[in-house]
């Protein structure tokens, strides 16, 4: 099991075995289980962005959202537990037309040049956008004037492709515990910094670890050195380092 | 009209147009890259107006119009324009149409120092801008459906030969092609 | 403290009040006081002592009367007597008229609608007691709520009896009191610890009932917490103020030494087994930490971000214990409804929605300030009774409630009780209490444009459609005033609405796109107007289209600059 994703319930006693019903299908889990990790043990793919196996959940991007019989809202499946009796349904017109949306806002915001960037190819926005027929963005783009910091040695980011998932922020934190990254602003003003918005080179706590450049879903966060669709992550260090972690609890 | 496709009379066969804006020619090539299915295509169309063709008008009456490059100038708004009015299906081919692309990395930039940068940063002698008898340069490169209604989109940087390919003889087929499942942002 | 104890503390002060034949108040609310109150106070001070009067008047500062349109405010007890717009030089007049018959010309005429119209629990000591004296508050019946509480009633049955009043959340969104408090007392962390925080983050432009609450009768929400905090079973309560309160911060900080003092906050009050104590919270000024979970990570000392709910602080809240979160108003009714009973509560108002609340009246009406009335009051009595109607002879158009959260009305909702119900129903909210009235000269576009600029610029940057949703509206919306836009841009417009309300995470972003969806419906021909001005503008010719173009570069403009050029070259 991650980390749990989700501030648990006080008093919350040993999780139960529930039974539900996703997309017209019954499934069986845990209480303490997101809707999401139990779809995706159903092999039901729900789209995310902002999740990543291992992290803390983060509820974000809104591309998880799902429809829950009697309640008016959606939820994040991400970071919704599940319940007794839940129906609940991941696919419906309604949230394609939500999560296409949400990507249109995503690509809009800043200037995501896919041709021209080092994880062409290997980016999980790009792919995102692919995989939910996405060929066109109608909203205006934005065009903001973003920075690039390379004063890394070995690392650099372009806030140009950032997404703000703040999956560099988690990792930092949880994992790596050196909590480099943060974010500062507001609304459309949000952007990550390093320690007290240093340059991240000069930051006092960064382990140059690399592991926030590995989770990171774009070429925001990249190494030094590659060019053009060279930028090849490798996430696999989390499930196996959130695993041997939970393996010394009691 | 029993006839063979091989000799359809030109008046039953596709109009279509290729219109080259704010892009490298990129996916004009891409286009090309489909190699000996040009013939099978050339079967289906006729090109009426093009960079590739000695045409000078854009023509009335086009079926299908298929734009490389953004809008980056006062006088691709007036084309495009009049490519609109004139065309059935208007398909934006690769990035530079669909997203503004490279073109439009300058848009964060103000103008005036793009055109600094172009011709009187970086010029040896004589440093000026060329000013008379040109396009005016928009404050942004936009996308092309932006400026005019766009029916197909096909992303790519360029969009592959196949997936063109696909799509165009969907579209003459008269159906809807699955574009995304053949290319991407960035292909 | 015993409860006899408390009984003295408010028989000694009513009687050192009772000793003088003229009690003089003077409003020192935040709106007097920018009209200078305080000289206006000093020179009352002065002239009594030149008169020698000291044994039989006393002036004192008080908390908001509710007139601040017609500010510095000054009334005179027990005759009842308001005098309006007083200047520093009006004190001798009014000195030496305090026997005869009053000064006309600075008469505030308190037999008029805005004063008779209005019912005031929450706002009852306002204007009364002077906020920096808890013996004044303990005069007028304060603490003996919680005396009671702690007394004579089981948790359960102080939960039983705020459920029996009706009280629903004045926060904004009306949730049950009484369903939240059961929730929380039922919850359970192993440690045992539970929290009571009351909110106080106010955060809505132009909105400041909390802040008169908090700097008029500040001992009334310790009070309301104490209660809360007995009932649910927690033992430490937070008060989140925001910093641009400093006035309210102040004599809160002096209500709870005070307090403290006399032992009605601490431990074992009114030697009950019942301990509590209330820390001070300061919030940065940011719109969002008054949600609940993003004001609990900003108490926790973190970004002040919204997580999703559930779990709901009631269930995992601060620090992941239960958690109670309740607006100043709120609390502020809790120790009335003690003191007279659920049943008497819920007399007032409508039946879904009980009690008064409290308006902050703003915009195109003649009074302005601030009023509590019944719930279920139409809307044009609170607008042509109380607030005097509008001004200048120009028309009533609309008006704004809750406020970027909310929507605007227009003129065939006037006769719509107010209550939370029908508010909803008309596509607007009741909020916490902003009311802003419009005449015929505003554009419902601009007004529309100004919240989303608000909800803009307060979005956390969390979630991808408040973030990035509210900045493309805002655009799509300058663009509709500049009379740009198109029919598929106001297309846009309403599909963005839809999807930022529908997928947001907290309730800034659910609720940003109102104002816009309520103007788009009271008054489509207003941005109808807009786009058809563009439309017209573009079939002129020209290349006023959609885009931005770039200013023409004349050749006869870029030659002596090319000339330049050449003199800089070597
Ligand atoms: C963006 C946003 C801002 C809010 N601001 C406030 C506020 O300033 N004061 C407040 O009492 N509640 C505010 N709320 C509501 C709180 O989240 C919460 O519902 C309320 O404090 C609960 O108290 P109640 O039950 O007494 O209404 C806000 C909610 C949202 C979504
Ligand atoms: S809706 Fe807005 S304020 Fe709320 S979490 Fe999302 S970005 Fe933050
Ligand atoms: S993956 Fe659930 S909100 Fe992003």
């Amino acid at each position: 099991m991650t980390r749990p994703s989700v501030p648990k319930p006080a008093g919350v006693a040993q999780p139960q075995v529930v039974t539900l019903r996703i997309d017209g299908r019954d499934v069986s889990a845990r209480s303490d289980e997101t809707i999401l990790s139990v779809a995706r043990q159903n092999r039901i793919d729900i789209p995310t962005l902002c999740y990543l196996d291992g992290l803390s959940g983060w509820g974000a991007c809104r591309l998880c959202l799902v429809d829950i019989k009697g309640t008016p809202k959606l939820l994040p499946a991400c970071v919704t537990l599940v319940r007794e009796g839940m129906e609940v349904t991941t696919d419906s017109p309604r949230l394609q037309k939500y999560r296409r949306m949400v990507l249109e806002l995503l690509f809009s915001e800043r200037n995501h040049v896919c041709s021209v960037c080092v994880s062409n190819g290997k980016c999980e926005l790009q792919a995102m956008a692919q995989r939910l027929g996405m060929t066109h963005v109608s909203l205006p783009y934005r065009y903001p004037r973003l920075e690039f910091d390379s004063s890394n040695d070995l690392f650099r980011m372009d806030h140009n492709r950032c997404i703000l998932c703040t999956r560099c922020v988690r990792v930092c934190d949880e994992i790596e515990g050196a909590h480099t990254w943060d974010c500062r602003g507001r609304g459309i003003e949000t952007r990550i910094i390093s320690d007290l918005n240093e340059p991240w080179g000069e930051s006092s706590t960064c382990t140059r670890c690399g592991k926030c450049v590995n989770v990171c879903p774009t070429g925001a966060l990249s190494q030094k050195g590659t060019a053009v669709a060279e930028m090849t992550k490798r996430v696999t260090f989390l499930p196996y380092l959130t695993l041997m972690r939970n393996s010394d609890e009691p | 009209m029993n006839r063979n496709a091989k000799d359809k009379p030109a008046a039953t066969k596709a109009r279509v147009a290729t219109i080259w804006l704010d892009g490298c020619s990129g996916c004009h090539m891409s286009f090309l890259d489909m190699d000996e299915r040009l013939l099978a295509l050339a079967e289906q169309i006729e090109l009426v107006y093009s960079p590739l063709v000695d045409q000078k008008e854009f023509p009335p009456q086009v079926d299908v119009a298929i734009v490389e490059g953004a809008v980056a100038t006062d006088e691709d708004i007036e084309k495009m324009r009049l490519v609109r009015s004139r065309t059935k299906v208007l398909i934006a081919l690769g990035d530079c149409a669909v997203t503004g692309n490279v073109p439009s990395m300058r848009n964060s930039i103000p103008v005036e120092d793009v055109f600094d940068r172009a011709y009187r940063d970086n010029a040896q002698l004589q440093p000026q801008r060329p000013a008379t008898n040109l396009p005016v340069l928009l404050e942004r490169v936009r996308p092309v459906h932006e400026v005019v209604k766009v029916d197909v989109h096909i992303p790519g940087c360029p969009p592959p030969a196949d997936a063109i390919f696909y799509i165009i003889s969907e579209l003459l087929a008269g159906r809807t092609p699955d574009v995304a499942a053949v290319t991407r942002f960035g292909k | 403290m015993t409860p006899e104890e408390l009984q003295k503390v408010a028989i000694i002060e009513q009687e050192s009040q009772e000793q003088y034949d003229h009690r003089i108040h003077v409003c020192m609310a935040a709106g007097c006081l920018s009209n200078r109150a305080d000289l206006v106070k000093q020179q009352l001070e002065k002239q009594i002592a030149a008169n020698g009067l000291e044994r039989r008047c006393t002036v004192k500062g008080v908390g908001c009367m509710g007139l601040c349109a017609a500010g510095p405010l000054v009334s005179i007890q027990p005759k009842g007597i308001m005098y309006q717009e007083v200047k520093p030089t009006d004190a001798p007049d009014i000195i030496q008229t305090l026997d005869k018959a009053p000064i006309e010309r600075l008469r505030c005429d308190t037999a008029m609608p805005f004063f008779k119209e209005q019912k005031k629990v929450v706002l009852e000591n306002c204007g009364l007691i002077d906020p920096e004296r808890v013996e004044e508050y303990i005069a007028v019946g304060g603490y003996q709520g919680l005396l009671k509480a702690l007394t004579e009633m089981q948790p359960a049955e102080v939960i039983e009896e705020v459920t029996r009043s009706g009280l629903r959340g004045r926060g904004g969104a009306g949730f049950p009191t009484g369903l939240k408090w059961s929730t929380v007392a039922k919850a359970q962390h192993p440690d045992g610890r539970k929290f009571v925080i009351c909110n106080a983050d106010e955060g809505d432009p132009g909105a400041f009932m909390d802040r008169s609450v908090l700097e008029s009768d500040p001992h009334r929400i310790l009070e309301g917490m104490a209660i809360a905090a007995y009932a649910v079973g927690a033992t430490q309560g937070y008060l989140y103020v925001r910093a641009e309160y400093p006035l309210a911060v102040k004599r809160l900080k002096q209500a709870i030494r005070q307090a403290e003092r006399l032992a009605l906050l601490g431990n074992n009050i009114f030697g009950t087994p019942f301990s509590f104590n209330v820390d001070i919270r300061l919030g940065a000024g940011a719109f969002v930490c008054g949600e609940e979970t993003a004001l609990i990570a900003s108490i926790e000392g973190k970004r002040g971000q919204p997580r999703p709910r559930p779990p709901f602080p009631a269930e995992s809240g601060l620090w992941g214990c239960p958690t109670l979160i309740n607006n100043v108003e709120t609390f502020a009714n809790i120790p009335p409804i003690l003191r007279n009973g659920g049943e008497w509560f819920a007399q007032i108002g409508t039946e879904k929605s009980k009690g008064t609340k409290v308006f902050a009246l703003a915009g195109r009406v003649k009074n302005t300030g601030l009023i509590e009335v019944p719930m279920g009051i139409p809307l044009r009595r609170i607008i042509f009774d109380i607030g005097g109607g509008i001004p200048d002879g120009r028309k009533f158009k609309a008006v704004q409630t809750g406020g970027p959260s909310g929507g605007c009305l227009p003129e065939r909702f006037l006769d719509m009780p107010v209550d939370y119900e029908s508010l909803m129903q008309a596509g607007s909210i009741m909020g916490s209490g902003g009311m802003i009235v419009m005449d015929d000269t505003s554009c419902m576009v601009d007004v529309a444009r100004y919240f989303m600029e608000f909800c803009m610029s307060e979005s956390c940057g969390k979630c991808v459609p408040c973030r990035v949703g509210t900045a493309q509206m805002h655009d799509l919306l300058v663009k509709i005033i500049e009379k740009r836009a198109t029919d598929s841009d106001v297309r846009l417009l309403n599909e963005l609405c839809d999807m930022v309300q529908s997928t947001s995470l907290c309730g800034l972003g659910q609720t940003a796109p109102n104002p816009v969806l309520s103007t788009l419906r009271y008054f489509p021909e207003e941005y109808e107007a807009l786009v058809q001005a563009g439309r017209e503008r573009e079939a002129a010719g020209s290349n006023g289209s959609a885009m931005h173009v770039a200013p023409q570069l004349k050749p006869n403009s870029t030659q002596p600059q090319a000339h330049v050029d050449s003199e800089v070259t070597p």
